[in-house]
């Protein structure tokens, strides 16, 4: 049993190497191309290059400081802006009353671009990560509110039945089935969420907030240091697999046995 | 709670379960028209008929689930007024009336939490019911990771952790392979005569219907009202050889399939 866990992981870890090697070759082929055909752009860099900027600024720390600012703002307004949808998603998915009566004002709000309360957040915040948490709060609001309305409504009626045969009130009937029947795709939600709120937050610094890997990346940019801008670049791009994939084997590990998979 | 009931008391209480006139109307069209019959304590019926004849929708207004457009479904000479705790239902669609991210013996766990069971005493007796329905040691699986055959007993351990005085099925052994529904009709038939329970059993499965019922009725479509019912005599504990090739079992078997020709 051990055995077979052990080789499948190995297998797993094989299977994933091929999918690595595309953008490894890749990254080798500009680096021969570029410096086969002698080019030189302010808006390129050698691979070579950016892997050198990449680990002076891991060296020197500086990544990892722009780094929490950057999640320093997910952290707050994810929490913030994702509670807040999901309690009202819960009760908008319960109630179709208060879902019809929601449903206009939902419309109106949601079609607004976060980046556009930019002003607003800077006349009541000012510059920094509060301004920057509450454009996030407000982008990750409308995606858990929505998701969240759909999971809980679209829990199998049969579990419902079964519920209210074993005479269960309308509370635990909530509580142990209508909950966690919803709780795989609210995970779900979350973790499209975080991605929202990256994205959100990285624009935020690029356009208006003079912090995070947004403002690392514009600045490396404007001041003519491209290995430096696609050090940031390649730095975030790690970093958004590293939250998918890490909520994923979140999501794995408790749902998991739920859905026909053994624990590990 | 799983003591049986006693003859006596229960026969002072008039039949078990009775319709009275009873039409009912959904989305306009009229499912079931005039159904009048009556159900004593104890007894085995069988609901036979072709499909869209109301066979699902007169268990749903046993549960209380629905209510009679017109006349009157009494449990037990009581009103039915919606579901209770005495009744239960074990639906043929086991996969999504089981909860897929508790374990069988969460499963069964939820009828116990449901009647407010001190948590001390319900590990006993979940385990008690598992062995009951041939699931001794399956406790910790998920249903995901159960046979058809085994989610439906989990359903059935459910059920009886209840404690019902009424069990309502509906076409349980329906989407199982002919082996296992044998198994589990001689198993049903054994925990319902132990239990004393009056059991109500939906299915389009003549042969099915004989070999489990002390009576069988037959309805026939559009809308929905009792074509015939016939008494089966036939002693038991039945057997899966024995009783399908008794002359009598022949015998009824000619009559239904007859009666289910002329109104089909």
């Amino acid at each position: 049993m051990f055995c077979s866990i052990m080789s499948r992981r190995l297998i797993d870890l094989l299977n994933t190497l091929p999918a690595w090697l595309v953008p490894l070759s890749l990254l080798v082929a500009v680096e021969i191309a570029m410096r086969g055909s002698g080019i030189e752009s302010d808006g390129l860099a050698l691979p070579s290059q950016v892997a050198i900027a990449l680990a002076g600024l891991i060296a020197d720390g500086e990544i990892f400081l722009r780094t929490a600012e950057t999640i320093g703002a997910i952290a707050v307004g994810v929490p913030v802006g994702g509670t807040v949808g999901l309690l009202l998603g819960v009760w908008l998915g319960l109630s179709p009353k208060a879902a019809q009566l929601a449903s206009l004002s939902i419309e109106l709000f949601r079609p607004i671009p976060p980046v556009a309360i930019i002003p607003l957040t800077l006349l009541i915040y000012g510059l920094g990560i509060r301004m920057e948490a509450a454009i996030v709060a407000f982008a990750c609001f409308w995606p858990m509110l929505l998701l969240t309305r759909d999971a809980v409504r679209s829990v199998e009626p049969r579990l419902i039945e079964v519920a209210r045969m074993l005479g269960l009130s309308r509370a635990r009937q909530i509580a142990t089935i209508a909950i966690p029947a919803a709780l795989p795709r609210i995970f779900t939600a979350l973790r499209l969420t975080l991605g929202i709120a990256l994205i959100v937050a990285v624009t935020t610094e690029i356009t208006a907030n003079p912090i995070g890997l947004g403002y690392a990346i514009i600045s490396a940019g404007l001041s003519l240091r491209p290995e430096a801008m696609y050090a940031f670049l390649v730095w975030l791009a790690v970093l958004g697999w590293l939250l998918n994939a890490g909520l994923i084997a979140l999501h794995r590990r408790l749902f998991g046995a739920a859905h026909g998979e053994v624990a590990a | 709670m799983n003591a049986p009931l006693a003859p006596a008391v229960a026969a002072c209480a008039g039949p078990a379960i009775a319709f009275d006139g009873v039409r009912l109307d959904l989305g306009g069209k009229c499912i079931i028209d005039g159904l009048s019959l009556t159900i004593a304590p104890g007894e085995f019926a069988c609901v036979v008929g072709p499909s869209g004849c109301g066979k699902t929708t007169l268990l749903r207004l046993v549960t209380g689930l629905l209510s009679p457009t017109l006349g009157q479904v009494r449990r037990f000479g009581a009103p039915v007024d919606g579901p209770s705790r005495d009744v239960a239902i074990v639906f043929q669609d086991y996969g999504r009336a089981l909860l897929p991210w508790r374990t069988a013996s969460g499963n069964v766990a939820l009828a116990l939490e449901a009647m407010n069971t001190p948590r001390g005493e319900r590990v006993e007796r979940v385990a008690g019911l598992l062995d009951k329905v041939g699931l001794t040691g399956h406790g910790d699986k998920y249903p995901a990771q159960l046979s058809g055959g085994m989610q439906q007993r989990v359903q059935i351990a459910r059920c009886l952790a209840q404690g019902p005085r009424v069990l309502l099925m509906d076409e349980p052994f329906g989407a199982l392979d002919a082996l296992t529904r044998q198994a589990l009709q001689d198993e049903i038939a054994k925990l319902i005569s132990e239990s004393g329970a009056t059991a109500l059993f939906v299915t389009h499965d003549l042969d099915e219907a004989i070999y489990l019922g002390d009576r069988v009725f037959a309805l026939q479509g559009n809308p929905g009202r009792l074509a015939e019912v016939i008494d089966v005599d036939l002693q038991r504990p039945r057997d899966q050889l024995r009783t399908r090739e008794h002359p009598e079992f022949l015998r009824l078997r000619h009559v239904l399939f007859d009666h289910v020709q002329k109104t089909h």
